[in-house]
């Protein structure tokens, strides 16, 4: 037996089909993952996220802290509630892990992958040196991911109060501490939506108003379909230990200004910098095929410039055809896919298919 | 637990046949394979008249989760393909005893009949995996 969130039996009275991650007995789907991707693709859909590591940076120093952990920069969050998406990174500029970091009335909130959860801890606590700060792992918080077209709505109608009231005014990446819970308008699906952090025990009370306002449940097969067709980067798959963020698709999240900011990976990074430039670096890419079968993670890649792999792949419930995400050589222009024996062009694209319910990559 | 009618017989691999009255052989997929597949987004059949051999590979599933190989039971010749699956793949989990066969084929040697299992046999096989 893994361990279990405070949902656990919410999620077999709706059928879910359990399995491992990462040492957690999760839902996978509720009976169709297709059919809970396309429900929060065209509706609305709730994902119960509360193995993700929830860690609290608090004391005098947290934000020159984390602006010497993080590779993007804090000093950006200006108002309390509002989030950044961030690399963490080692020495050597390689991705530790990616994470989202809340400004809150206390300090920082900042929200890892639980499968990173022991590494992340250890490395956080390892750099406080020098740094008046407490660093607090929230295991007894629960994580409830709202998202879709009708999100916002069916959730205010959900909850009610004033939790509503300030859920209708929230802005995209920015969030508000209640007295019940913290909300924020992040999310990992490429629709609107909002997140909901708050004490476990008040989680499955949160749940039933959820399902009650048409609200259903998706499980974490469809969560990883949504995150692909939204380009988003799955840590341990689209990049590790071995991955400098330039080879991610995240350069866009390196604060390279102000230039006298140190954080930990820079030199190392900018190195990579001008390996990246010159074209001698992988880049992280979205593959198109457009006939039968599907690209897989792992898949060998021949391009017109070298080998690439592919990183995630996939059936897109919303395309109909296969995508996925791939690191390829730089300026690569032609793409093949071995499958199944059998060599099978593939078109190269931004990495970012569907965005608010619409193909969005030409 | 899955469901496995009796009046079928099952492979190791988890396919499934129905001997019909003319004496061909229907082959689809187990209730258990396909919920073990999850949502099953493409399938590939073989060609008619292709000869096949028993435990060899004749047609793909591409499901939400894997590829997986589809095995014939038997020794014969693909006499019919149900290539309403091409387009509606779907039916493989809604209806994997019904409507989504997969082929049907005409047996060379009905001694390989004994070589399958059945439907108590194939519970206790998917029990112990």
């Amino acid at each position: 037996m893994g361990k279990r969130t405070y949902l656990y039996k919410k999620h077999l009275n709706a059928n879910a089909k359990i399995i491992d991650f990462a040492g957690w007995d999760m839902p996978i789907n509720y009976g169709s993952q297709i059919e809970e991707h396309h429900f929060v693709r065209k509706s609305a859909g709730v994902f119960d996220v509360s193995h993700m590591t929830i860690v609290d940076v608090s004391g005098r120093d947290s934000k020159n802290y984390l602006q010497y952990l993080l590779s993007n920069d804090v000093g950006k969050l200006v108002d309390r509630g509002q989030a950044l998406y961030s690399a963490m990174l080692n020495h050597d500029g390689y991705i530790l892990d990616d994470l989202i970091v809340y400004r809150m009335s206390f300090g920082f909130r900042v929200v890892v992958n639980c499968a990173t959860r022991e590494k992340d801890l250890r490395w956080m606590i390892q750099n406080t040196d020098g740094f008046r700060v407490s660093v607090q792992e929230k295991p007894k918080l629960a994580i409830l991911a709202v998202n879709g077209p009708d999100s916002i709505q069916r959730f205010c109608e959900a909850v009610a109060g004033p939790i509503a009231e300030e859920a209708q005014k929230l802005q995209s990446f920015r969030g508000q501490e209640l007295d019940a819970c913290f909300i924020a308008r992040t999310g990992y699906t490429g629709e609107q939506g909002l997140e909901v952090i708050l004490p476990e025990e008040d989680a499955p009370e949160f749940w039933d108003k959820f399902l009650k306002a048409g609200i259903k449940p998706v499980g974490l097969g469809a969560r990883d379909t949504l995150r692909l067709e939204a380009g988003m980067n799955l840590y341990g798959q689209d990049m590790d230990e071995t991955t400098s963020p330039l080879s991610a698709n995240m350069d866009h999240t390196i604060a390279y200004t102000p230039a006298e900011r140190e954080f930990i990976g820079k030199p190392a990074l900018i190195a990579h910098k001008a390996l990246y430039d010159a074209g001698e670096a992988n880049e992280l890419k979205g593959l198109v095929l457009e006939s039968r079968g599907i690209l897989r993670a792992g898949q060998t890649l021949i391009t017109d410039q070298g080998e690439g792999v592919v990183t995630s792949g996939g059936f897109s419930p919303t395309l109909k055809h296969s995508i996925a995400l791939a690191r390829i050589p730089s300026n690569s222009k032609t793409c093949k896919v071995d499958l199944r024996g059998t060599p099978t062009p593939v078109r190269i694209v931004k990495p970012n298919f569907v965005r608010f319910g619409k193909k969005i990559f030409e | 637990m899955s469901n496995a009618p009796e009046d079928l017989k099952y492979a190791s691999t988890h396919e499934w046949i129905r001997i019909e009255d003319d004496g061909s052989v229907t082959v689809g997929i187990s209730d258990h394979a396909q919920d073990a597949l999850g949502d099953i987004v493409f399938v590939e059949l073989p060609r008619l008249g292709t000869p096949v051999t028993a435990k060899q590979e004749v047609a793909v599933v591409e499901s939400v989760k894997a590829a997986s190989d589809i095995y014939s039971p038997i020794t014969g010749e693909i006499l019919e393909i149900n290539d309403t699956l091409m387009d509606a793949p779907e039916m493989v989990n809604e209806s994997p005893y019904e409507n989504a066969w997969f082929f049907k084929i005409k047996a060379s040697n009905t001694l390989e009949f004994e070589d399958l299992m059945d439907s108590d046999a194939y519970c206790d096989h998917c029990a112990n995996e």
